[in-house]
């Protein structure tokens, strides 16, 4: 017999007052972008330059999980982004004033196309695909979130690596004065992550423009930043001024702050404990699909996946190596 | 009404109200009427009761330097109190833990305390708190005599292992649990400082 609740609403089908109100000023923009577009060129990803502006040209992808995502509230308020603080609420609060344009970045490196490109410039030759991923915090939490963005493969291919490059590396923007967790002693800033070449070219991680169809709101990394949907959310580094094409590993941010507890890879993995807690199981946000009382029932932890259950796509990436010490 | 009479039925219930609001404050927003839990809400309930635990703790462990420092005697009426408290938020943080957090799932519940070390220390600190608050009660503490205040002193070991499962749980910036460190180091440090005052000598005291 199957029993159903009476409110089987989930959370991503609310909309929240936020969303509500970022809806009206995405459709005053949507009529502005619209007459410019008579003008200009409509090829390739644009970027509106207008916060909580509709994305356009948006295609479906079928790397996109069919499980409900998070509503925007939870994407947009519960987060780390250290660079504002290190509470899951301070970047909503911290980052709204937060300037992303105008925005531009530096590449450099083993590759054959080097130099600054403007934010839209640079995003221009791709087009802008929605992809529905599992996001898993190494705080044994997840979400599911609509990104946009562009493949990252396509960018990398489109700047050339020379063969010496191994890595890719990125780099946020340095602010302290207008990233107030900058000042603080959590980590050492900017913040810096990378991938092999071989994972940064694997189709599944893009660089993110938007969530929800809208450009990203600044807490989740404004106005562009890298998502990996098989490594913990700290690999996802945000907003990104810097590419550098490496020989060398580079000494990525959490694993400088504590070796011991975040490695390189970061891939997740429910068989590797955290040496403070276990990976074997994750706390999806929302999913109790209820609100007061109701959020704190139903809300049991659900088993975590290899690879974050993208084991197919990627799994190959790291045969012989031994991901217990490569963790 | 006489001062005691006074504390006993004006101060104290008042007192005990206050300590409620935090409490309350957790039922207003479970139920929408004060604020929400927000998008984790059990780890919001779990982090606010840990929170009000480890700081009666400390406003309990207060109590003492406060009376001698002021001579303000009808404090330490306040103290069990305080410790009561102290408990109650502490088993409401171990309930949200064992009931919503892991589910009453034994096997996950026994593998943490048992391999994760900031878990084995936070359930110790529980452990002694359960005896302080079982033997709060001035019949039993007449009935124990001097073992009672023995037994007691194990409030500074809780106190030390609740700081140091706070210290150990956090991800990196260890500022909120470094506050709770200091302020218990200051309470910790007065009491020794005083026990070797009263070992010194007067004779040894400069003269006034």
């Amino acid at each position: 017999m199957l029993i159903r609740k009476p409110a089987d609403i989930r959370p991503s089908e609310i909309t929240s007052k936020d969303n509500y109100l970022n809806r009206r000023t995405f459709m005053q923009s949507a009529a502005f972008a619209g007459s410019t577009m008579l003008a200009g060129d409509a090829l390739g990803a644009m970027l509106p330059d207008e916060r909580g502006a509709q994305l356009s040209g948006v295609v479906k992808s079928e790397y996109s999980t069919d499980e409900a995502p998070n509503s925007y509230e939870d994407i947009t308020t519960y987060n780390n982004y250290y660079e504002f603080g290190v509470r899951k609420d301070d970047p909503v609060r911290n980052a709204q004033e937060f300037k992303t344009r105008p925005w531009s970045i530096e590449v450099s490196g083993n590759a054959e196309k080097t130099g600054t490109f403007n934010l839209e410039d640079f995003i221009k030759p791709h087009t802008l695909e929605e992809r529905i991923y599992r996001m898993r915090c190494v705080e044994a939490w997840s979400m599911v979130i609509p990104w946009v963005g562009i493949p990252l493969a396509d960018v990398i291919k489109q700047l050339r690596p020379l063969s010496s490059a191994k890595y890719v590396v990125f780099e946020t923007l340095l602010d302290k004065a207008n990233m107030p967790g900058q000042g603080g002693r959590s980590l050492r800033w900017p913040y810096v992550e990378g991938l092999t070449i071989a994972e940064a070219t694997n189709p599944l991680p893009i660089l993110a423009v938007g969530v929800y169809g809208e450009e990203l709101p600044n807490q989740n990394g404004a106005p562009i930043r890298l998502v990996v949907p098989w490594k913990y959310g700290f690999k996802g580094i945000k907003g990104i001024v810097k590419i550098h094409f490496s020989e060398t590993r580079p000494r990525t941010s959490w694993a400088l702050a504590a070796s011991n507890e975040y490695g390189f890879y970061a891939n997740v993995n429910p068989e590797v404990s955290h040496p403070r807690w276990s990976q074997a199981r994750e706390r999806r946000i929302g999913s109790s699909g209820g609100s007061g009382l109701a959020s704190l029932f139903n809300a049991a932890k659900q088993p975590t996946l290899m690879f974050n259950g993208y084991g197919e796509q990627v799994a190959h990436l790291y045969d012989g190596l031994d991901l217990r010490k490569n963790f | 009404m006489d001062a005691i009479r006074q504390i006993r039925f004006i101060w104290k219930p008042l007192i005990f109200l206050t300590c409620l609001i935090p409490a309350a404050l957790v039922v207003g927003d479970i139920l929408e009427v004060t604020g929400t839990l927000g998008a984790n809400p059990i780890e919001d309930l779990q982090d606010r009761f840990g929170n009000w635990g480890l700081r009666f703790i400390l406003l309990a462990l207060s109590v003492t330097p406060l009376r001698q420092i002021s001579d303000w005697n009808w404090l330490s009426r306040f103290r069990r109190m305080f410790g009561l408290f102290a408990f109650f938020y502490v088993l409401m943080h171990f309930l949200t833990w064992l009931v919503l957090d892991q589910g009453l799932l034994l096997s996950a519940i026994a593998e943490d305390i048992v391999k994760r070390p900031f878990i084995t220390i936070g359930f110790s600190a529980f452990l002694i708190l359960i005896a302080l608050a079982a033997t709060s009660t001035a019949r039993i503490r007449r009935s124990m005599g001097r073992r009672w205040q023995k037994l007691h002193n194990a409030v500074y070991v809780a106190a030390i292992l609740g700081v140091w499962h706070y210290w150990w749980q956090v991800k990196l910036d260890a500022t909120d649990p470094a506050v709770y460190a200091v302020i218990l180091a200051f309470l910790l440090g007065y009491r020794i400082w005083r026990s070797r005052q009263k070992k010194t000598p007067l004779a040894s005291n400069p003269a006034t």
